[in-house]
């Protein structure tokens, strides 16, 4: 399925939900917020939040900033 | 007298309480590790955060949280590079689910070149944060007639750049930040500007509750240690402005008696 995460169009192989897509990029999805298609989706439902060929994701943490 | 504070000498933001004046940025230092130990060395309570992508390309990559622990420190999150109040909004937002922290910095700039804060946009999105259910310390001009309205708001805190973001230059108007201090009566800081201890002690002797700094410490030649510099500078500033300093006079005025010289 293709997925634009952080901007960059990628192929994956197809995917459950949210928390299979941070599973597969290998983060720790406590440690990150996301956004789907602008929206906000809370970290209690990556497991619920099913995703569709085009979606566009937002992956955000934080880091030093003044 | 045994030189010690007698009565806790703390401030609050937003309900909560602090007693550290001193905030940090986390921006610029050479690894988090260095970053821990300046925020730990300056005795700072709060700092500042960014939100960005995460590098896909490198999930492994050294994480901010893993040495500058939430459970640590209160995470202010910023809005560095907005431009506008959607984005602000939209960057505090995933700030809020990242952390779940409403207390954030809000900054909006109007200019890669001076940094300085548009205040129309910054007042802008003042309101729909607050709207958003957020508590919100505001960078801004040294303007008095716009920390007003920032005032007026609802904004947490008055955080007038005392000079150009990362610049050093120290606080360039006195005079308009004294006004500030004086009309306003939520916390006022101090954030931008500061390039080294005798421009904190500056802010904190005008009255301001704190200071926020980050190139100061993170570009100094030792890190660690102008971290505990502006932590002195910090406390001595404010104990001189509690303290109420001597008046100024035109003339001399002896120290030792004129009377009974032989």
């Amino acid at each position: 399925m293709n997925l634009t995460v952080n901007g960059e169009l990628r192929d994956f192989p197809p995917l459950a939900d949210l928390a299979a897509l941070v599973a597969t990029l290998g983060l720790d999805g406590r440690k990150v917020a996301i956004e789907r298609n602008l929206e906000i989706v809370p970290r209690s439902a990556y497991g619920k939040t099913r995703l569709s060929d085009g979606d566009r994701i937002e992956i955000v943490h934080f880091i030093g900033g003044g | 007298m045994d030189g010690s504070v007698h009565t806790e000498d703390t401030w609050s933001v937003a309900g909560r309480i602090f007693r550290s004046r001193l905030i940090i940025g986390t921006g610029k230092y050479k690894d988090y590790a260095q970053n821990a130990a300046a925020a730990e060395a300056a005795g700072a309570e709060i700092v500042t955060v960014a939100l960005r992508r995460v590098n896909l390309s490198d999930p492994s990559q050294p994480m901010l949280v893993d040495h500058v622990k939430p459970d640590r420190f209160t995470f202010l999150p910023n809005t560095a590079g907005c431009f506008t109040g959607e984005d602000a909004v939209r960057t505090l937002r995933l700030a809020r689910e990242a952390g779940g922290w409403d207390l954030v910095k809000l900054e909006v700039l109007s200019n890669t070149k001076h940094l300085l804060p548009d205040m129309e946009e910054t007042l802008r999105a003042l309101k729909l944060l607050i709207a958003d259910g957020f508590q919100v310390m505001v960078y801004c001009s040294d303007d008095p007639v716009y920390a007003k309205k920032l005032e007026d708001a609802g904004a947490a805190a008055i955080m007038p750049a005392g000079a150009p973001i990362g610049s050093g230059r120290g606080i360039q108007n006195l005079l308009n930040l004294g006004l500030i201090v004086e009309q306003s009566s939520v916390p006022v800081l101090v954030d931008a500007g500061v390039g080294t201890a005798s421009d904190a002690v500056l802010a904190m002797e005008l009255g301001c509750d704190a200071v926020l700094m980050n190139t100061a410490i993170a570009e100094a030649r030792d890190p660690i240690r102008m971290a505990v510099a502006m932590k002195h500078a910090v406390i001595a500033g404010r104990e001189a402005f509690l303290a109420g300093r001597m008046p100024r006079r035109m003339y001399g005025d002896p120290s030792s008696p004129t009377a009974g010289l032989i």
